[in-house]
């Protein structure tokens, strides 16, 4: 029944043996202990368990692990790589992006991948693309700021 | 979920034996299927992954048609500048799609083969009376879309690709339910090619369908005021706890009409 895997997370590889039906998040968060990725609904519809699938922003509570298999994945456990934060991660603290946290991982890998397909996303564009991350606390609005701040910043 | 066997295609002929041999099921993007496999409404007992077969793979242009791959995600026909420059209206469509993680792995030839009765690319596939292409046959778009969640494929059979015919003008527009982001009802007209105007409806029944009275209304002028003016039966239509029947009846002309603005 163990199916042999192997991928490359947050730069390093590692390698298992699973059950198929392991979800790509619960692999992250059970298997390598990764916990930073949340599971706010585990039916695809918050975001919270958003991560990079070969630089794609993908909710890992609706992938198969063996649909990383042989690929590349990046949690925000892999954001901040020298102790110094990510630019869209400072931008979320200093915009006040988040209040109690949770969505704060899944809203933060989305914003990167915004960032990265809309360099110059204006407001409508980024309340678009986040359509599939959904905050129970902030009214989203300095989420919208720190976006645009932490794409600014990117840009540098 | 089910426990599950796990295999690996390397071609869509290939596919389509693991498929007939263990009686599993094809996995594209997984977007509707695992989450039918996590409430337990879908148990195959071994899921056959089409991921990296390279003839489910591409966008191609060819004399006045339009060619997708099955296992192109949404997310790639929003952004190919082939689309936009053919047929901007599909661009448009899989854009609108869920939202950008969705669009990220979700595929155009899992879309088809699910047949979801609110799913958008249905709707373009009639429409645009394009050709589903298995790894057997080629399937008009009226003889490919059976009923709810129903389709004229074989269990064993595998899309490869779909194939658009390119319109004079085309436009889709959706309705969407603004929790699931699924159209109530989405409506896509197309002029075709030879003048002729096709309309085709998702969201409001149990599966898509042309709407004959707002073709007649657009064959005799292409505009959104005749479009508006056309009555759609609710006989048939779908009721549920989002919209009645008569609800869904009386947006079909008003959304077509945007459509054609759009067009
Ligand atoms: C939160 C959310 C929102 C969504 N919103 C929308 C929306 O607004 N509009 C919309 O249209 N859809 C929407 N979807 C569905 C989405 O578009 C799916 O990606 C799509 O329906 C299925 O594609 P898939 O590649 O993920 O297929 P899968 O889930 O992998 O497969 C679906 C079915 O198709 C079969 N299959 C897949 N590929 C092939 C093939 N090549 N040949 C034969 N059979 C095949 C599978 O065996 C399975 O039965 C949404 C999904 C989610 C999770
Ligand atoms: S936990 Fe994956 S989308 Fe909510
Ligand atoms: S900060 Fe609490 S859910 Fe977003």
């Amino acid at each position: 029944m163990g199916i042999a895997i192997s991928m490359t997370v947050n730069g390093a590889a590692v390698s298992a043996e699973i059950d198929p039906r392991t979800l790509l998040v619960d692999f992250l968060r059970v298997n390598l202990g990764l916990t930073g990725t949340h599971v706010g609904c585990d039916t695809a519809q918050c975001g919270a368990c958003t991560i990079h699938l070969d630089g794609r922003a993908v909710k890992s509570c609706n992938v198969l692990a063996l649909q990383a298999n042989g690929a590349r994945v990046t949690t925000i456990e892999g954001l901040a790589g020298s102790g110094e934060l990510h630019p869209m991660q400072a931008a979320f603290k200093e915009c006040h992006g988040l209040q109690c946290g949770f969505c704060t991982p899944g809203m933060v890998m989305s914003a990167i991948d915004l960032v990265q397909r809309h360099p110059n996303a204006d407001e409508a564009t980024i309340r678009a693309q986040l359509e599939g991350n959904l905050c129970r606390c902030t009214g989203y609005h300095n989420i919208v700021k720190a976006v645009q701040q932490g794409a600014a910043a990117m840009s540098r | 979920m089910y426990a599950v066997e796990y295999q690996k295609a390397k071609s869509a002929a290939d596919a389509s034996g693991l498929i007939a041999k263990s009686g599993g099921r094809a996995l594209a993007g997984g977007q509707s299927l695992i989450g039918a496999m996590k409430l337990r409404l879908a148990q195959p007992g071994t899921l056959v992954d089409l991921a990296g077969i390279p003839e489910l793979a591409g966008i191609r242009v060819e004399s006045g048609t339009l060619s997708i791959g099955a296992m192109t995600r949404h997310a790639d026909v929003a952004g190919s500048a082939d689309v936009k420059r053919t047929i901007p209206a599909l661009a448009a469509l899989a854009e609108g799609i869920g939202d950008r993680q969705v669009r990220n792995m979700g595929t155009i030839g899992g879309s088809l083969a699910n047949n979801d009765p609110a799913a958008d690319w249905p709707a373009a596939v009639l429409a645009l009376g394009a050709t589903v292409i298995t790894h057997q046959r080629r399937i008009g778009a009226s003889d490919f879309f059976k009923g709810m969640y129903e389709t004229a494929l074989a269990a064993d059979e595998i899309i490869t690709a779909v194939s658009f015919p390119v319109p004079r003008k085309a436009a889709y527009v959706k309705f969407p339910n603004p929790a699931s982001r699924f159209a109530l009802v989405g409506v896509f007209v197309a002029q075709l090619a030879d003048g002729s105007a096709r309309v085709a409806v998702t969201g409001a029944a149990p599966s898509v369908f042309r709407a004959a009275s707002v073709e007649a209304a657009l064959a005799k002028a292409f505009t959104p005021d005749a479009a508006k003016a056309a009555h759609v039966d609710a006989a048939g239509l779908s009721s549920d706890l989002h919209a009645s029947a008569a609800y869904r009846a009386h947006l079909i002309p008003v959304i077509a009409a945007r459509a054609v603005a759009a067009a």
